[in-house]
């Protein structure tokens, strides 16, 4: 298992470099990262020239990511290209955020999914089941970022019709947003808006999966047997088929993340949160390759991290998988 | 059968005709009903982008200030509304389908046939092409989607569907690659493509002729929800600015444009996205017609 594990994440190390390396050869060798300095007007050339000294934008490509690997681990990243900021501290800003947002999206979107899921199973082809299945399907075929538009129409309409802000349309927390309780309360005022877009995505697909693995383990033969031992039906679908359906999900939501990431990116940048993906976003206005090299390097790690997770979890959940 | 219809049988004889695999496929596609309707409206929505400037009432950006800020009317068929400079949004949508469609079947068809030959080859050869493949595919795994989409079209596109069609077909094509992959790997064991080999037959015929027509199947389904996929990922680029850019129309740019007039005039953003909707709702409800019509053993309703 340690071996395991260890063997992983070396594997891991290497797939990072390797994607690091095309990366940043991908966006060095294409665009010019001084265009926006060029056009700014009243810059001088020392200037220019102190940017292309800091970041040694005259060296040959490998070198420059030699001297980006040497920044990224000995000096957090480094700065941004014209060296007015920092990366890292920027970036565990917008990360502690997201954070919040992802955390809750996701856990209201499974339990939300592993309702709907058994219970379309176990009244399948019912009206539920296929209400259910009508508007996942609609959720897979609806944009996140269309979505969250039209929620903010939504909200500004109701405020045109009957003067009441139901929900602010943007940014984190209000100006006034006090302290203590007060300030939880109101970021979570801002917060639902986009916890609704994010879980809809979310919600669509792990229920047809949760339907399907619950509707696989209720045909299987040990769910018969328990049947026709005479357990009571709550305890067969409870005990006996629910907990074993539950297994494939761990696989699926900790392989979405990077799926939930793009749905990140697009649902901060309309309802203009602090986050990950707002900070990404901006990064790519800017032009800036090195806060985008450093966002896809922390994402890709935690990728990583969670696909392992995933396979140690289902490993200890489920003993017939073996390592090896 | 009746024993009646058994007297009718040895009177006249039992007709045979040989059904070919596609007939049945066939037959099985036309009895889903949601599939047939997605399909004809998709051929509907395809044909109205197809002949964009015959159909659209009005031209893509034909200023008309008298008509600015129009809700949804029947009057002068602005049935989408028009915005502060009077343009018709059912026009702007119209030529926004064309474009939208023509860059999902071109990201469809340029990704499966790079990622069907990929996969064949790892599939057939094994070896290193296989291992290549394999550990690419981990790398594309390893990176967010949609984050690596926006960074290529930041630092190398511009805003041509030409060039954002070939950046997403470099995405999307890994995963045609792992099911052609592992079809092959099981097809090669078969005993139909020893007896091809023991006839003589080149590796490239028994790919080509033996091997492939048995995946044809999954390949298609593959297809067309790749073409829903490049819809709706397509739509997100252009709306952050970062894929598809005027003079060519497309519906997520037309949502952002909509977006930055104003929520007053609500349908600038409602429409276009509806759109969007309906085509990628349709394409995956005909996707699931074909798995089922091609593969009836594995009646799963998608995961």
């Amino acid at each position: 298992m340690l071996s395991y594990v260890v063997r992983r994440l070396l594997y891991s190390v290497v797939v990072l470099v390797a994607a690091s390396f095309l990366v940043f050869t991908f966006v060095s060798v294409s665009g010019d990262p001084l265009a926006q300095l060029r056009i700014t007007p009243n810059v001088s050339e020392q200037s220019k020239q102190n940017v292309i000294d800091r970041k040694h934008l005259d060296e040959p490509i490998p070198v420059r990511y030699w001297y980006w690997v040497k920044d990224a681990v000995m000096n957090q990243f480094g700065t941004t290209l014209l060296g007015d900021r920092p990366i890292l501290p920027d970036l565990w800003r917008v990360m502690k955020n997201t954070l919040q947002l992802v955390l809750v999206a996701e856990l209201l979107a499974v339990l939300i999914a592993v309702g709907i899921g058994v219970y379309s199973a176990l009244r399948q082809y019912s009206v539920f089941d296929y209400a259910a299945t009508t508007v996942s399907f609609l959720g897979l075929a609806t944009p996140l970022f269309w979505l969250a538009l039209m929620l903010q129409v939504l909200v500004v309409q109701i405020y045109e019709q009957t003067g009441h802000r139901i929900f602010p349309i943007a940014s984190l927390n209000s100006v006034d947003a006090g302290s203590g309780i007060h300030f939880v309360l109101d970021r979570a005022h801002h917060l639902v808006l986009p916890v609704v877009v994010l879980m809809v995505a979310s919600v669509a697909s792990y229920s047809r999966y949760m339907r399907a693995s619950m509707l696989e383990v209720i045909n299987s033969d040990y769910v018969r047997t328990a049947r026709a031992k005479g357990l009571p039906e709550r305890r067969v679908t409870m005990k006996h088929a629910f907990r074993n359906a539950l297994l494939p999900l761990v696989t699926l939501v900790a392989l979405n993340f990077g799926t939930l990431l793009g749905g990140v990116i697009v649902t901060e940048t309309v309802f203009s949160l602090d986050g990950m993906g707002l900070y990404f976003y901006n990064a790519l206005l800017a032009n800036d390759p090195y806060p985008v090299m450093a966002w896809l390097m922390v994402t890709a790690t935690m990728i990583i991290v969670f696909n392992l997770i995933a396979d140690i979890a289902y490993g200890y959940l489920d003993p017939r998988v073996r390592y090896d | 059968m009746g024993s009646l219809d058994l007297a009718l049988v040895y009177e006249t004889g039992v007709d045979v005709k040989a059904r070919s695999q596609w007939a049945y496929v066939r037959m099985r596609f036309f009895r889903h009903r949601l599939a047939v309707a997605s399909l004809v409206v998709l051929l509907v929505i395809g044909l109205v982008g197809l002949f964009a400037p015959q159909v659209a009432p009005y031209g893509y950006d034909d200023i008309r200030l008298e008509d600015a800020t129009r809700s949804p009317t029947l009057e002068g068929w602005h049935l989408f509304g028009t915005d502060q400079l009077g343009r018709d949004y059912l026009s702007r949508v119209v030529f926004g389908i064309r474009t939208s469609l023509w860059v999902a079947v071109f990201v469809a068809l340029v990704s499966t046939a790079l990622g069907t030959t990929v996969g064949a080859l790892a599939g057939y050869y094994g070896g290193r092409v296989d291992n290549l493949l394999m550990r690419f595919t981990d790398l594309i795994l390893t990176l967010p989607g949609l984050a690596v989409l926006l960074t290529a079209s930041v630092f190398f596109g511009s805003g041509d569907p030409l060039k954002i069609g070939v950046i997403l077909a470099l995405l999307f094509w890994t995963a045609v690659a792992r099911i052609v992959r592992g079809l092959f790997l099981s097809l090669r064991e078969k005993e139909f493509v020893e007896a091809a080999k023991a006839a003589g037959a080149s590796d490239l015929r028994i790919i080509v002729r033996h091997m492939l027509p048995n995946c044809v199947g999954p390949i298609i389904v593959n297809t067309t929800l790749v073409v829903a996929a490049a819809i709706l990922v397509e739509a997100a680029l252009s709306f952050l600015g970062f894929g598809i850019q005027p003079p060519n129309a497309a519906l997520g740019k037309l949502i952002s444009e909509g977006q930055s007039e104003g929520f007053e005039l609500w349908w600038l953003v409602t429409f276009p996205g509806l759109v969007i909707v309906v085509i990628a709702l349709c394409i995956n409800f005909v996707g699931d017609g074909l798995r089922d019509a091609f593969d009836p053993t594995q009646r799963r309703v998608r995961a």
